[in-house]
């Protein structure tokens, strides 16, 4: 009885321990493949925290991470799931840059909050057209948020290639498939000379914001509810269908943010690499691993994106020190999301057991 | 015109191998109860396995033996995570996604960068039949084809004239009533996880050593989820999924032709016509999901006393 308490206890430290697995099986992986982990840690650990311009790099590739983990945190407490955050980024991404380059000259402040808000919406369109396929058409929102980042992601190159591409790459006759840099008045403010990005600050006051808006406003419990117990939500009168698209729409508005922050604060114009992963890194799946490794909780996901942050930027390093490939790192990311998922569902058998004992 | 016809016809046929393979494992799951949505990961994981050990050995016997080793692995793997500990599948699967995806790309950077082509399975010439024009070109395939064709009536026989495909749809459709006449519910989760997780590395096998005859990095762009999508448009039922492996092979085989004849289309436009297609059909075919199996994703607990 007492040892099953301890371990329900225990496994509040789940997440971490997912972690600690995860970074166990890689020692594996890694020795399998002939490098020596102890050096790829030690390379991956100082990459991404040995100094100051590492822990700032660090925050800067969390940002768009969190932004996805907040999104995500709002669909899967409405129940629906949203692995869209990839083509919503882009979205985001492709109207900020847009909109910037077809008004050059006005107010910086001004262009910036319209660039901003632009992205909420198209994101959140786009996140809203699996949100209507699935409360209207009964189209799991699942493979319809992967497939909807495959046509954004096909979409932007497009663009890219033709109608959006940077002039000049025509006139030198070069066409790298990316846009021409946005005024430099549309630049998101820096924090002194570092790439510190004013984005930052801003995903994690709507991070705060959106745990306030979850438990602590009417459309956020409704939400909640219908995420819950669908029979129940229906049952006390809530429109869960058009709270399932909201609860979308809100993941790819987010989503969309983080993709116009990414250019309007880092890149300061779009292109693509022609991996499947285009502008992002891998923040549309990172944010989902966040996510659940935050508890779905969007406190909880601040300093669960920094630790996916840190993962990208130690990938890096990694791959230069001792020269295995970064993706591992996106390995050792699906390795934490199947163990938070095993935690989590031993640590519901553990608490019915406990209460199932206290009954009898 | 013949020409044309023959050449997307049998590519047509050629790319309904991997649908066939992923689409009927996952069949088999869904009817028993269990969404595997790391079919993706599993196909890279098998395509890798499989290229690798026949750019070693040159042996593609042994390269199949790989894949299906591996997606016994992964089907352990999914099983203990879905019916051990009842997770929840749809996040199980995206974990299992990202790992494969992860780990494949990660070996092929370490072991096969930069590996060029092999020589995959070749053709098998029918006497009477091959020399048939056009006809006889389209039906021209390697075995791993002939073998996912045959697949299709093998799994259909499966689940609706044997015992244990009468436990498959009962553990799928009424757990409880299962168990209550001595079904091992979970036994037979068990093992409906192992033949997807091995039918969908067998798929990744069947791009990289039967179809295209590479790895790259995310070789499958999406087709594993394209045939969990199937599963749903075929409405659960062995041929309508086969129907609708052939409608995106087809979907497939004009894209790469598209691509090659140089039609005014961009590529990016022919490129995204599968996953537009698939949202269109899900969408068009949802309502009329007769048959769903009513346990799908849900664990089953033994209720008490």
């Amino acid at each position: 009885m007492r040892l099953r308490k301890v371990v329900t206890k225990l496994t509040g430290f789940a997440s971490l321990i997912a972690v600690l697995a995860a970074f166990l099986l890689g020692v594996v992986i890694l020795l399998g493949v002939g490098a020596n982990p102890l050096q790829a840690y030690r390379a991956l650990f100082v990459g991404a925290f040995g100094n100051l311009e590492a822990i700032i790099n660090t925050a800067v590739k969390a940002t768009p991470i969190l932004f996805v983990a907040i999104g995500v945190i709002i669909s899967f407490r409405g129940g629906v799931l949203n692995i869209g955050g990839q083509g919503q980024l882009i979205v985001g991404a492709l109207t900020a840059v847009a909109i910037a380059l077809a008004f050059p000259n006005c107010a910086g402040w001004l262009m910036i909050t319209f660039c901003l808000l632009a992205s909420f919406i198209t994101g959140g369109i786009w996140g809203g057209i699996a949100g209507s396929l699935k409360a209207y058409f009964n189209v799991n929102e699942i493979l319809s948020t992967i497939m909807l980042n495959y046509v954004a992601f096909l979409g932007m190159n497009y663009l890219l290639r033709g109608p959006i591409m940077d002039p000049l790459q025509k006139e030198l006759g070069s066409y790298i498939p990316q846009t021409a840099q946005i005024p430099v008045q549309y630049f998101l403010p820096r924090f002194s000379r570092t790439p510190l990005h004013l984005g930052v600050l801003i995903v994690i006051v709507l991070a705060v914001a959106t745990y306030i808006f979850l438990w602590r406003t009417t459309i956020g419990f409704r939400i909640r509810t219908t995420g819950e117990n669908l029979r129940a939500a229906r049952g006390a009168g809530i429109n869960v269908g058009g709270y399932q698209v909201l609860s979308l729409s809100l993941a790819g508005s987010f989503a969309g943010l983080g993709g116009a922050v990414q250019v309007l604060g880092i890149y300061h114009r779009l292109f693509t690499t022609g991996s499947a992963l285009g502008f992002t890194g891998s923040a549309g799946f990172n944010g989902i691993v966040a996510a659940l490794f935050g508890q779905l909780h969007p406190i909880g996901a601040i300093p669960a994106s920094f630790l996916f942050g840190a993962l990208n930027t130690g990938g890096n390093s990694m791959q230069r020190a001792v020269q295995v490939p970064s993706a591992l790192t996106t390995a050792l990311s699906g390795l934490v999301v199947v163990f938070v998922v095993a935690s989590e569902a031993i640590r519901r058998r553990h608490s019915r057991k406990a209460q199932r004992d206290e009954v009898s | 015109m013949g020409q044309i016809i023959a050449s997307i016809g049998s590519s047509a046929l050629q790319y309904a191998a991997p649908y066939l393979y992923a689409a009927i494992g996952e069949t088999i799951g869904q009817r028993s109860g269990l969404l595997n949505l790391g079919v993706e990961g599993m196909m890279l994981m098998g395509g890798y396995i499989a290229f690798l050990f026949v750019r070693m050995t040159g042996n593609l016997f042994l390269g199949i033996i790989g894949a299906v080793g591996i997606g016994l692995a992964f089907g352990l793997l999914t099983a203990f995570l879905n019916v051990t500990l009842k997770a929840e599948q749809g996040i199980s699967g995206i974990g299992i996604y990202i790992f494969g995806l992860g780990l494949s790309t990660f070996l092929y950077g370490v072991t096969l960068r930069g590996a060029g082509t092999i020589d995959g399975f070749p053709d098998i010439v029918i006497p009477g039949v091959s020399s048939i024009p056009v006809l006889g070109e389209i039906l021209t395939q390697n075995v791993l084809v002939y073998a996912s064709f045959l697949l299709a009536p093998l799994a259909w026989y499966l689940l609706n004239r044997t015992p244990f495909g009468l436990k498959v749809r009962a553990v799928g459709q009424r757990p409880e009533a299962a168990d209550s006449i001595g079904v091992n519910v979970n036994r037979v989760r068990y093992i409906t996880a192992i033949i997807g997780g091995v039918l969908a590395s067998v798929a990744g096998a069947s791009l990289s050593i039967g179809v295209l005859n590479v790895f790259q990095q995310n070789l499958t762009s999406g087709m594993g989820f394209i045939a969990v999508a199937l599963v749903y448009f075929g409405g659960w039922r062995i041929y309508q999924v086969l129907l609708g492996c052939l409608l995106f092979s087809t979907i497939d085989a004009l894209k790469s032709w598209l691509q090659v004849a140089g039609v005014g289309i961009p590529s990016e436009f022919t490129l995204m016509l599968p996953y537009v297609v698939i949202l269109i059909v899900l969408a068009a075919f949802a309502r009329k999901r007769v048959y769903s199996p009513d346990a799908l994703t849900k664990p089953f607990e033994r209720g008490e006393g």
